[in-house]
Formats: structure tokens, C-alpha cells, sequence
């Protein structure tokens, strides 16, 4: 299979107080296209950190990342910026929506920042997708936690993304609204073939993915390929 | 004349006049005011010279000192010889300060001083000359002075003769600089108030920020009360340190004020701190800092435990709070209250304070309206930059109105006080078309004025126009003569004020000029057959001549003279024209445009009345450059040194300099005013950081490029400081105009220019410092920011 994210040899460190503080210290591995894929492990073991390396929103203090061929490191911010918007999605934990914007123009945001034209109607197909297409014009402020976080989903398939990455998708949702998300995420996910990325605390969701990396103290502990019979 | 000379223990005298100073080794000449001394003059200050002992040369003979500024300018040098009417001085140095002369006034009329000996000879001081006669008293015994001031106030006022002590003149001094004064606080307070509304729009900022804490806080238990203590006790506390460090920029600033004052003021002043002037300084900035932050601060009460779980800005923002509502009427008393000390009357207190909230409303309506209307009318099809700039303003907790209106404001009183200071230039600024005259040669004698006639045409000069003047007084208006004009003044001032226990007071006098006064003062009219372009009739009819000595003489007045007069078409006038009584009827009432490069009349005769009176005669003509202006005004003190000759074009660049002084003064203030809406601008931008910090790092997490998030700023910013702009100057606009009308008595033209390049300007500014304030964010990690916010 064809492999859309290489990660050799990464380590980051932050200066802190005076001395280095390691918070990856040299992870390889590599993801098969159109895999599900989560990272767990616990508080401070880095795994937001190797999220964003993954995702080129930071740079690794040692080692390279490979994203759909494309070598980041070497890239300037607005280089970044462009892959990202050409090949990546993203989904958080507190939602991230623009405040400012109504839910439908949130999910056209990544296409518009391509300079895409005619993109309302896809927009309104990923927001009828998520059952939301009656509160296209609701503000975040005037939507439930559970449906941000839908219209986030909905925003993160909008630029059909090579690969997704999903930061504790369900950490500020209640079980029941968590359950329908990550229905909806492996749904969309599975229709889109997108490459799919979660970083979890829960178990559970981490189970449902084909492998698990598991960090601790900014090394890989495990990495576990689940086996179909 | 006899009392003048008795008088007081020790006496000076000074006779002073405009007149033409010849430089006969530069072969220049300049029109100075002469000051010919008698006496230990002056009793207080003294006379500054260079070298210092020129002073004395005064008193050994022919010398005389003259304005250094004039000495530079003709490269003199003490020794050197001057032309003053017939005969030579020899200046004895360079004049560098004469009491109470200030920068002003010299660069106007320098002063020559001369010994009054000599006064004679020089053939200034004849029958009709304008003189001045200036005594001066010393009084070794306070109570002297009192008591001879008793004996003669009443021979003086039935003279006409002014006086003034010392005591009066201080408090004249400090009545003149009332308004300096008035004006400096008054720009100063607008800066205040500017710098409230930025405290207001801080205070706003940081509570919102706070929103989560306090919701915290109140979940662990904390007291609505509590939690709006905690904060205000905090807002105290960087009140004071913000009003400590402000009064000691202030201090500092104050030092360097008579740096610019220096030639606007007659005296040099030394500056002292003034801890009193701290102090208050300490105690206005706490109170603005807390009465600004309450509004906000009130809310504080209001933010509910729930927004510890779900934070929801618009929760707490609809409801009606008698509490704030009071708070802000005692904003609104403060304004007033502080206005009312700036300007130490109720009315124009609450017509500024008053103008200042509708102003405030004007922008806000103004704002809301055109918020509203983009919204609509901005088309889903405009480009995603375009939309998301736009729908920045609408952000939660967003500064939009706050900054238009400080922005506004701002630009408000800046347009204001250019456009002000426009309206000021162009009433005093004259004609400089091709076609007017820039040189006026006057005090020309009849048999003169042939050979001045020859002589500038010789010049290859042209003669623009020749008028004749002839002074004359009033004898009679309306059958009421001089001695019964004064006894009613008299009866009107002393009589009834008395009865009623008043004292008289000079402001009283309103616009109409007193009876007695109209008669003591000399007039100089002209004849004429037709009227000149600058005069236009408002009533009756322009009788041209009088054919018989039986005709009667039909004069017109300028309509103004005549309303102070309290004269109408109709009404008999007799006047006394160097001691002929001739009897005429006002005719007609001219509207004259006294703002030309022209001689103009308040009282003028038709022809076949005057031409046998002793006249003198005015020549106008226009000089192509400086240098044959200068080679001609030579020429004709050197012939004609009773001749004065007035150069337009120097003038006007010498009133240029002042109003361009006075003007530096105003802007020096308004620039504070500009400064601290800037600061309200930087500050707001600044505590609205964190939220764009986060918007522009999910955007760069989506992929926007570095020119499509400045794109975004810029357009936000743009759309803020066009909108703020361009009400301030439409503020500034109806505000000018109305006072031109109502103060100046103008017709107030928007000059299109300096609007365009305020309007451009301001918005530029805004814009520039919000980007500036934005581009930091693209240079931190995006991922940062989104673990910070997680």
C-alpha cells in the first residue's frame, strides 16, 4: 500500500528555564493511505505535539516528515499553509470555528482559501451530511457543542483532504453526542477514503481505528496493528 | 498738558508712530513703529541691547536702536547709518528685547528707538501726523498714586486721554491670555476625554478576557459584590500607576512649552514643578480610570457561574441596570463638572459637553447604521478576503463601535481645528491676484503727488488707482453734538448703574460703539463719483456729486459703522472737516469686503464737496519682484520721506509666519488629542490580540497564506478607519461650518484637498497600526495557540 505519511527519526525540543525540555525523542513510523490511525497515551506524553509536527503546523527539532511525498521540514510557513490546505483536515477538541462566521461559512472556508468558486452547494451538501443544513445560518455562538463540533466535521471533509487529523474529536462532548460524532467521523471518513489521524485519551474510539501508537515520555511504547480475521 | 508734566515723582515720555526707515548703505527700506524717548524710560524691565551699553547711546545724540531681526535683514551693523524723514541716525546697536514687545509684534512693526530731541527735526511730527503720546509716571508712594488718580481720572476721561497702572495692566495681560489659556485646556480636556473612552474600551476588553476566571471564581463561591470588588480594586490600582507615570510625562512635557510659546508670550517665564498639579493629576486619572472601567465593571456582578461550563458573551449584555444607567449620568456630570472648570461658565460648559455627547451618539447611530447597511448590501459573491474582513467587526466582544468612536472623536477636532484655522487664514489673507495692487504708497501731500505720480511711472510702474483721503470728525448726529453725546454716556454709565448699585463694565458695551467715543474718534473718508468694486449697496441710493453748493451732500456709510452708529439712511450727520461744519444726510449703506489689497472708506463723500479740503493721497500699484519693490520703496523715502510705503506682498508673508506660529501652537495641542486616540487605537488593537491570535492561527491551520491573513487585516482595519474618517470629517465639516457662520461671520468653503488627504491619512494610520499590531501572529506557531486555547 502506498504510504501518505513517513516519519523518520523526529525529535522536538523546547528550551525551558535555561535547559532542553524533550518532548519527542526520535519517533519513526509510517501510515498507510486511507488507514485509521490513533495515537494515545497519557498527559504530556506529546502527543498533540507529534499531531502538529505530522500536520506541518510546528517544525521538529531533528529528523523529517514526509506528507503525501512532500518534505516539510525544508518549507516556509506559507508552503505549509498551502499543503495543508491542499491535502490535510482538521478536527479539535473545542471545536475551533470561526466566531464570526456562520456554520456554512465555516465549512466553506478551506475551499475559499483555495480560491475555489461555486463551493455553496458542496458546503450545504457536507452540512445536510451532518444533519445540520437547517442551521446553516446559526452562528457557533448559537449552535450546541455537539453540533460545532458537526459542523467542524463537516469543515474538515470540505477540501476533500488526503489525510485528516482529529485532536480528542469527543473531549468536550457528553457519551451520547460522542458516540454520534465519531459515527459520523468514521462514516465521512470511509466514504471519502481520507487517511484518518485521532489522538485520544479513550480507549474505546482508539479501538475502532486499524492501529494504535501509544507514546509515552515523547517515545513510542507500542505500536499496534489490529488484526482482521 | 500742564497736569502731564507735573504729575508723579519721577516721568518719562514716548511718542510713538509708523513710519519707513531708509538703510542707506543697504539702500533698503522697512516700515517700523518709531518710538522717539524722553526720560529714564522704562520704569519696569529694561531696554536689551547689543552690545549692552548701546542703550546709552540714546542719550549722547543722533543715535538710535533698531530690532535686530530689521538689522539682519539689511546686513546692518551698529555704526552704520539710517534715514528716518529728513534727517540721519546713527545706530548706536542691535535692539534684542524691548519691554513688553513679543516675537509678534516685532516681526510686524520692529521697533526703532530715537531720542526725542531729535523728534523734530526728522519732519514726522507735523500738523495730521498719527502720533501716539505715551507718559509714563513713577509713584515712590503707593498711597500718591491712589490719591492722584482720584484728582485726575475725571480731566482725563473728559479728555479722552487712557490710562493704566501697573496693577491694571497685569490684570489685562492676564485677561488676554484667559482665552490661551481657555483654549490649551480645553484641548488638553478633549484629549482626556479621549483617553476615558480608551479606559472605557480597555476596561471592556479585559473583562471580557476575564470572563472565565470569574465565572470560576463565582463557582468556588465568590460573591457577585466580591468578584466586582476584586476587579475594581485592581482597576484602582492601574489607575493610579498609569496617572503617576502620566503626571510625570506631563511634567516633563511642561518644559518644553516655553520653547514653543516663546513668541506668542511677552514674557519669558521660568517652569517649576507644580506637585499640586500632580497631585490633582493623580486623583483625575484614578477617578477616570474607575469611573470609565464601571460600566463594565458592573457586568462583572452580572456573569453568571454557568460560563465556567459554557461560556456565552451574549448572556449577560441585554439587561436594563438602573446601577449603570446612574453610572452614567454621573459620567455625563463629570464631563460637565470638569468642562464647567475648564471654562468657568455653565452655558458654554453645556453646550461643549452637550455637543461632545451628541457627537459620541452621531457616531454611534452613525456606525450602527452603516454596520447594518454593509451587511446587507455587501454581496455573498464579493471575494472571501472582502466577507471575512467585513465579518471581523462583528466578532464577539468586538471593539468596533468603541474604536469608531475614539477614532472619530479624534478626527473630529483635529478636521475641526484645520478647518478652523483655515477659515482664520483666509478671512485675513488678501487678494493676490495678477491683476491687484501689491504696493501702497500713502501720507502723499497734494503737491506731492504729480512728482510720487512721475516717479513710479518712471519705474515702468503702473498706477492702479489714486484715492484721496481727508480726515474730518463727527459735530453733530442727528442733531446730538459731542458734549450732549457725552453727558448722556455719562448719565447711562454712572447715573443709572448707580441707582441699580451696578459697576460699570466695559464688555457692556456690546457692539454698538458709545456716542461719545464716535465722536472723539478721527475719520478718514474719501469722494468718489462711482463705487469701487469691493463695495456693494445694501440701502438707499449713490448720489455720485453734488452739482450746487445748495444740493444737499448725500453721504454712505459702511453698513456696519452705521449699525454701531445707530444710524439709518435718512438721518443727518454733520461733519467737522478740519474745522468746516458741513451738514450731509446719509444716503446709502454699503456692504464693503474690508479683505482686499484695497483702500477702503467707511464714510464716503460724492465729488464736488472735499476737493478744496486738506487731503492727502493714497497710491496703489503692483511690483513685478522683490527687487524692484525694494529699489522703488527706496526710492520714494529717499524723495518723499514723509511717504509711507506698505509692501502687500511682505505683509502677507509676515502674516503668514504668525498665523503659521499660532497655527504650530494649535496643532501642537490637537496633536495630543491625535496622540491619545492613536493610543485608544493601539491599545484596543492590542487587547483584542488574543482573539485574532486565535482566528488567524485556525486559518493558517486551514491553509490560509501570509497576504490572504494581512488581506483579511487589512480590509478589517480599512473599513474601521475609512468609516471613522469619514465621520469625523463630516463632524468637522457641519461643525465648521457653523461656526464660521455663527462666530466669524463666513461663508466656510470645504477645501476638497485637505479633506481628501485627512481622510486618506487617518484611514492609513489605522490601518498600518492594525496590521502592524496583526503581523506579529504570523510568525508564532500555529500550534502553539491552538494547545494554549485547548
Amino acid at each position: 500500500m502506498e504510504t501518505i505519511l513517513n516519519i523518520k527519526e523526529v525529535s522536538k525540543h523546547y528550551e525551558s528555564a535555561g535547559s532542553a525540555l524533550t518532548i519527542l525523542d526520535n519517533i519513526s513510523f509510517s501510515i498507510q493511505k486511507g488507514s485509521t490511525v490513533s495515537i494515545t497515551g497519557p498527559s504530556g506524553s506529546g502527543k498533540t505535539t507529534l499531531l502538529g509536527l505530522c500536520a506541518g503546523l510546528d517544525r521538529s527539532s531533528a529528523g523529517s516528515i514526509e506528507l503525501n511525498t512532500i518534505v516539510l521540514d525544508k518549507l516556509s510557513e506559507d508552503e505549509r499553509a498551502a499543503v495543508r490546505n491542499r491535502y490535510v483536515g482538521f478536527i479539535f477538541q473545542n471545536f475551533q470555528l470561526l466566531p464570526t462566521l456562520t456554520a456554512l461559512e465555516n465549512i466553506m472556508v478551506p475551499l475559499e482559501l483555495r480560491g475555489e468558486k461555486d463551493i455553496r452547494p458542496r458546503a450545504m451538501e457536507l452540512l445536510d451530511k451532518v444533519g445540520l443544513s437547517a442551521r446553516a445560518g446559526h452562528y457557533p455562538v448559537q449552535l450546541s457543542g455537539g453540533e460545532q463540533q458537526r459542523v467542524s466535521l463537516a469543515r474538515a471533509f470540505s477540501n476533500t483532504p488526503a489525510i485528516l487529523f482529529a485532536d480528542e474529536p469527543t473531549g468536550n462532548l457528553d457519551g451520547e453526542t460522542s458516540e454520534k460524532v465519531i459515527k459520523l467521523l468514521f462514516d465521512l471518513n470511509k466514504e471519502a477514503g481520507t487517511t484518518l489521524i485521532i489522538v485520544t485519551h479513550d480507549l474505546d474510539l482508539a479501538s475502532r481505528t486499524d492501529r494504535i501508537i501509544r507514546l509515552k515520555g515523547g517515545v513510542i511504547i507500542a505500536d499496534e496493528q489490529k488484526t482482521y480475521a | 498738558m500742564a497736569l502731564l508734566d507735573t504729575i508723579g515723582d519721577e516721568r518719562a515720555k514716548e511718542l510713538n508712530f509708523i513710519s519707513m526707515l531708509y538703510f542707506i548703505k543697504g539702500q533698503g527700506s522697512r516700515l517700523v513703529q518709531v518710538k522717539a524717548l524722553e526720560g529714564r524710560y522704562p520704569f519696569y524691565g529694561e531696554i536689551e541691547t547689543t552690545p549692552a551699553i548701546a542703550v546709552k547711546s540714546l542719550a549722547r545724540g543722533n543715535n538710535t536702536l533698531i530690532d535686530k531681526t530689521v538689522m539682519l535683514q539689511f546686513n546692518a551693523r551698529p555704526g552704520d547709518s539710517v534715514k528716518l524723514g529728513n534727517i540721519n541716525f546713527v545706530i548706536g546697536g542691535y535692539l534684542d528685547n524691548a519691554p513688553g514687545q513679543t516675537g509678534v509684534t516685532a516681526m510686524v512693526t520692529p521697533i526703532v528707538y530715537i531720542p526725542m530731541q531729535y523728534l523734530a527735526q526728522t519732519g514726522l511730527a507735523q500738523e495730521g501726523s498719527r502720533i501716539n503720546y505715551f507718559y509714563y509716571y513713577k509713584f515712590n508712594k503707593a498711597a500718591d498714586l491712589t490719591a492722584t488718580l482720584k484728582k485726575i481720572r475725571p480731566l482725563l476721561e473728559k479728555e479722552g486721554i487712557e490710562f493704566e497702572t501697573v496693577a491694571s495692566k497685569k490684570q489685562s495681560i492676564g485677561r488676554s491670555f484667559e482665552d490661551l489659556n481657555r483654549f490649551l485646556s480645553l484641548s488638553g480636556f478633549v484629549a482626556l476625554l479621549l483617553g476615558c473612552i480608551g479606559v472605557g474600551s480597555a476596561i471592556h476588553v479585559y473583562v471580557r478576557e476575564k470572563l472565565a476566571a470569574i465565572s470560576t471564581l463565582r463557582c468556588l463561591g465568590v460573591k457577585a459584590w466580591e468578584a466586582f470588588f476584586i476587579y475594581l480594586i485592581q482597576i484602582t490600582f492601574i489607575g493610579m500607576l498609569g496617572a503617576v507615570a502620566g503626571s510625570a510625562l506631563g511634567t516633563c512635557i511642561q518644559f518644553l512649552l516655553p520653547l514653543i510659546l516663546k513668541d506668542i508670550l511677552p514674557v519669558a517665564f521660568t517652569m517649576q514643578i507644580s506637585w499640586m498639579a500632580i497631585l490633582q493629576g493623580v486623583i483625575t486619572g484614578i477617578l477616570i480610570s474607575v469611573l470609565f472601567a464601571l460600566p463594565s465593571l458592573l457586568s462583572v456582578r452580572n456573569i453568571s457561574p454557568l460560563n465556567a461550563i459554557r461560556l456565552s458573551f451574549e448572556e449577560s449584555k441585554t439587561r436594563f441596570e438602573p446601577l449603570k444607567l446612574l453610572v452614567y449620568l454621573i459620567i455625563f456630570l463629570f464631563v460637565l463638572g470638569f468642562t464647567y472648570l475648564q471654562m468657568n461658565s455653565w452655558l458654554q460648559a453645556m453646550v461643549f459637553t452637550g455637543g461632545i455627547l451628541v457627537a459620541i451618539l452621531i457616531f454611534y447611530g452613525v456606525s450602527v447604521l452603516l454596520l447594518w447597511l454593509v451587511r446587507k448590501i455587501l454581496p455573498a459573491s464579493a471575494g472571501y478576503a472582502w466577507r471575512q474582513g467585513f465579518s471581523n467587526l462583528y466578532r464577539p466582544n468586538n471593539q468596533t463601535l468603541m474604536l469608531i468612536v475614539a477614532i472619530g472623536l479624534s478626527t473630529a477636532l483635529i478636521a475641526t481645528l484645520y478647518f478652523l484655522q483655515g477659515i482664520l487664514i483666509s478671512r485675513v489673507s488678501l487678494s493676490s491676484g495678477k491683476s491687484q495692487a501689491n504696493i501702497i504708497v500713502f501720507d502723499i501731500q497734494t503737491d506731492q503727488e504729480k512728482a510720487v505720480v512721475g516717479l513710479t511711472k518712471g519705474f515702468k510702474l503702473p498706477v492702479m488707482k489714486q484715492v484721496p483721503v481727508v480726515t474730518m470728525r463727527f459735530d453733530e448726529i442727528n442733531g446730538r453734538s459731542a458734549s450732549q453725546a457725552a453727558l448722556a454716556d455719562s448719565v447711562e454709565k454712572h447715573g443709572e448703574r448707580g441707582k441699580r448699585g451696578e459697576k460699570p463694565a466695559e464688555e457692556d458695551q456690546g457692539p454698538r460703539e458709545s456716542s461719545s467715543r464716535a465722536f472723539k474718534s478721527e475719520i478718514r473718508a474719501t469722494y468718489e463719483y462711482q463705487l469701487t468694486s469691493t463695495e456693494e449697496l445694501t440701502s438707499g441710493k449713490w448720489v455720485g456729486r453734488v452739482k450746487s453748493a445748495s444740493d444737499t451732500v448725500y453721504v454712505s456709510l459702511d453698513e456696519r459703522y452705521a449699525e454701531r452708529l445707530n444710524v439709518k439712511v435718512g438721518d443727518k450727520i454733520r461733519f467737522n472737516v478740519q474745522g468746516t461744519l458741513i451738514p450731509t444726510v446719509v444716503g446709502s449703506l454699503r456692504k464693503v469686503n474690508w479683505a482686499t489689497a484695497q483702500t477702503n472708506f467707511r464714510v464716503v463723500f460724492p465729488e464736488g464737496v472735499l476737493e478744496e479740503a486738506p487731503q492727502f493721497h493714497v497710491l496703489m500699484t503692483r511690483v513685478p519682484d522683490a527687487g524692484i519693490s525694494a529699489k522703488f520703496q527706496a526710492a520714494v523715502v529717499r524723495n518723499f520721506p514723509n511717504v509711507t510705503v506698505i509692501d502687500m506682498g511682505l505683509l502677507l508673508k509676515l502674516l503668514d509666519e504668525l498665523l503659521g506660529k499660532i497655527s504650530f501652537v494649535i496643532r501642537f495641542m490637537a496633536s495630543f488629542s491625535m496622540i491619545t486616540g492613536w493610543i485608544v487605537l493601539v491599545s484596543a488593537v492590542r487587547s483584542s490580540k488574543n482573539q485574532r491570535l486565535r482566528e488567524i492561527v485556525l486559518l493558517r491551520t486551514m491553509g490560509a497564506r501570509g497576504n490572504q491573513i494581512l488581506a483579511i487585516t487589512a480590509i478589517e482595519y480599512l473599513f474601521l478607519g475609512a468609516l471613522s474618517a469619514a465621520t469625523g470629517i463630516l463632524i468637522a465639516l457641519a461643525a465648521s461650518s457653523a461656526l464660521a457662520q455663527l462666530s466669524f461671520g463666513a461663508v466656510f468653503v470645504p477645501p476638497l484637498l485637505p479633506v481628501l488627504i485627512l481622510f486618506v491619512g487617518i484611514t492609513m494610520v489605522v490601518v498600518i497600526t492594525g496590521m502592524l499590531g496583526s503581523r506579529s501572529v504570523l510568525h508564532q506557531s500555529p500550534l502553539e495557540v491552538l494547545r494554549k486555547d485547548s
